[in-house]
């Protein structure tokens, strides 16, 4: 807390004024929460025709599997896609972030957005936060200088690569590219091979699990093919049923309507641009 | 084994004691892999030997037969590892002497090095090794594995250190029943490239051993063939000037 007479409008970025308490508590004993993270197999290679990403859908908190079925590969613009690895909150934020930039920005130039585009935006705002802001991204898309595929650590830098792996199951991902890749795949091919590294991380890393996303895009088209494969099927169910102990006893039950309380004008007028 | 200096009562140059423990490792190998075959074992580790960051040391023989029965592979220390095969001659030659026309099994061999191994790190002064233990008896094939701190298993298909994280999901992909040598050759070379591109202290320097029940062959040190040209390697940068 600064000691001056005049107070100054909060800047952007981080204050780092509570470090100090929060330094002491912890040698107190006290444990933060941990972080959703989600811990993680994304990966991404380049195709004959284009750029296909994968994804696997856990996210963890800690120990435990808060989400069995999460959505990590994320809208930037129509021709681009960007997979997050780190904490969920962040990757959400980031990747939300930078396509409504990249949106204005078509609208203000008229054009298509480029990758690098989204990678600049992208790679400025992570380096400022130092790597406070925990996402590690895969970008990939086609625009019209071709198709490409960028990898983005939290601390700001970044790489082109031909394939790019990238979380806690990377190792178990790469493993796959570095033995089974090769240039000019087919897109049938890709595919494969992206569900099998994803598989890979899925099957060997114990922060990746459930389902495989895929993403396929190439010029001008793109398939987003949420839960691809579902090698993680729920295979037995108790045919006993579930009951639960009674707790509060429900006396009444009256369900009103409450199409009967609002109005519904059928075809009014569309609202104005 | 501890080295006796004189128990000083105030000593200011050793920690609490004369007693030297095992703090951290100096001349480290890398990986190891191995799989069971149709015929036996096939183990393969690479000849390098880091120092730190440095990669000092580049013919270090990390498969030694042991016995008439075993193949023993080992990652990480090596000064420990001299150690440990300095032990295993011994307790073959022990055997030797009995002359009764039975010799020590792999199963032996590894139950032994799980009682050294969890002994020292019980006296806080542990060998720095991973080791994998291979070998065939009267037709039974064994493939087993000892940590530093004694946690020992035994499996179809083994790897150390980083191959645990980059070799095992390709083994576990892609192993199977009654591989031929060839096919279980060609299997751990694929292991030991992806270990080649991705880990920072592997040589392009390797050694196949083999053990099947007519016995133990290493192959001579070859180099496997990499490749680089991927088109995106040549102008990483081209649809962004000025970018890396």
């Amino acid at each position: 807390m600064a000691n001056s007479c005049v107070d100054f409008p909060a800047k952007g970025g981080f204050s780092f004024d509570l470090c100090k308490r929060n330094a002491m508590l912890s040698d107190k004993g006290l444990k933060l929460p941990p972080f959703r993270k989600t811990g993680t197999t994304i990966v991404g290679l380049v195709f004959q025709d284009g750029v296909i990403l994968g994804a696997d859908t856990r996210a963890t908190e800690g120990p435990i599997v808060c989400d069995k079925n999460c959505e990590k590969i994320h809208y930037m613009a129509p021709n681009i896609y960007c997979c997050g690895a780190g904490t969920a909150a962040d990757t959400e934020a980031v990747t939300d972030m930078v396509s409504s930039q990249l949106q204005l920005h078509r609208y203000h130039t008229g054009r298509e957005s480029r990758v690098v585009t989204a990678l600049t935006l992208l790679k400025k705002h992570l380096f400022n936060y130092q790597g406070y802001v925990s996402a590690a991204l895969v970008l990939g898309g086609v625009d019209c200088t071709g198709p490409h595929l960028h990898t983005i650590y939290p601390h700001g830098s970044t790489d082109t690569l031909p394939f790019a792996t990238m979380g806690s199951g990377s190792l178990a991902a790469m493993a796959v590219f570095e033995s089974n890749y090769k240039e000019g795949l087919s897109r049938d091919e890709g595919i494969k091979l992206v569900s099998e590294a994803i598989c890979s991380g899925i099957f060997n890393d114990l922060g990746s699990g459930s389902n495989v996303d895929v993403c396929v895009i190439t010029k001008g088209h793109k398939e987003y093919l949420r839960n691809h494969m579902l090698p993680n099927p729920r295979t037995y169910v108790s045919e006993r049923g579930y009951s639960f102990p009674k707790k509060t006893e429900v006396l009444m039950t009256k369900i009103t309507p409450l199409k009967e309380k609002v109005e519904v004008i059928e075809g009014g007028d569309a609202m104005e641009e | 084994m501890e080295s006796n200096s004189e128990t000083k009562q105030h000593s200011l140059l050793s920690s609490e004691s004369g007693i030297q423990r095992t703090q951290y490792p100096y001349v480290t190998g890398s990986s190891v892999v191995a799989l069971k075959y149709k015929d036996g074992i096939l183990m393969a580790a690479d000849m390098g030997g880091s120092y730190g960051s440095t990669l000092r040391y580049k013919s270090v023989e990390r498969i030694k037969p042991v016995g008439k029965h075993s193949l023993i592979g080992a990652s990480g220390e090596i000064s420990d590892f001299q150690e440990i095969m300095r032990y295993l001659d011994e307790q073959v030659l022990n055997d030797h002497m009995w002359d009764d026309g039975n010799s020590l099994g792999p199963k032996e061999i590894h139950s032994y090095l799980t009682r050294v191994m969890y002994n020292r790190r019980n006296k806080f002064d542990p060998l720095w090794n991973t080791l994998i233990l291979g070998g065939v008896k009267k037709g039974q094939k064994f493939l087993g594995m000892v940590t530093m701190i004694g946690v020992n298993f035994e499996e179809n298909h083994i790897a150390t250190g980083f191959g645990n994280h980059m070799a095992q999901p390709i083994l576990r992909a892609e192993w199977h029943e009654n591989l031929t040598f060839e096919e279980g050759v060609a299997l751990l070379e694929k292991c030991m490239r992806v270990l080649l591109y991705r880990d920072r202290s592997a040589v392009n320097k390797f050694q196949i051993a083999k053990i099947t029940e007519e016995g133990v062959t290493i192959s001579q040190p070859y180099a496997l063939k990499t490749f680089w040209g991927f088109q995106a390697f040549e102008n990483p940068t081209a649809g962004a000037e000025g970018s890396w």
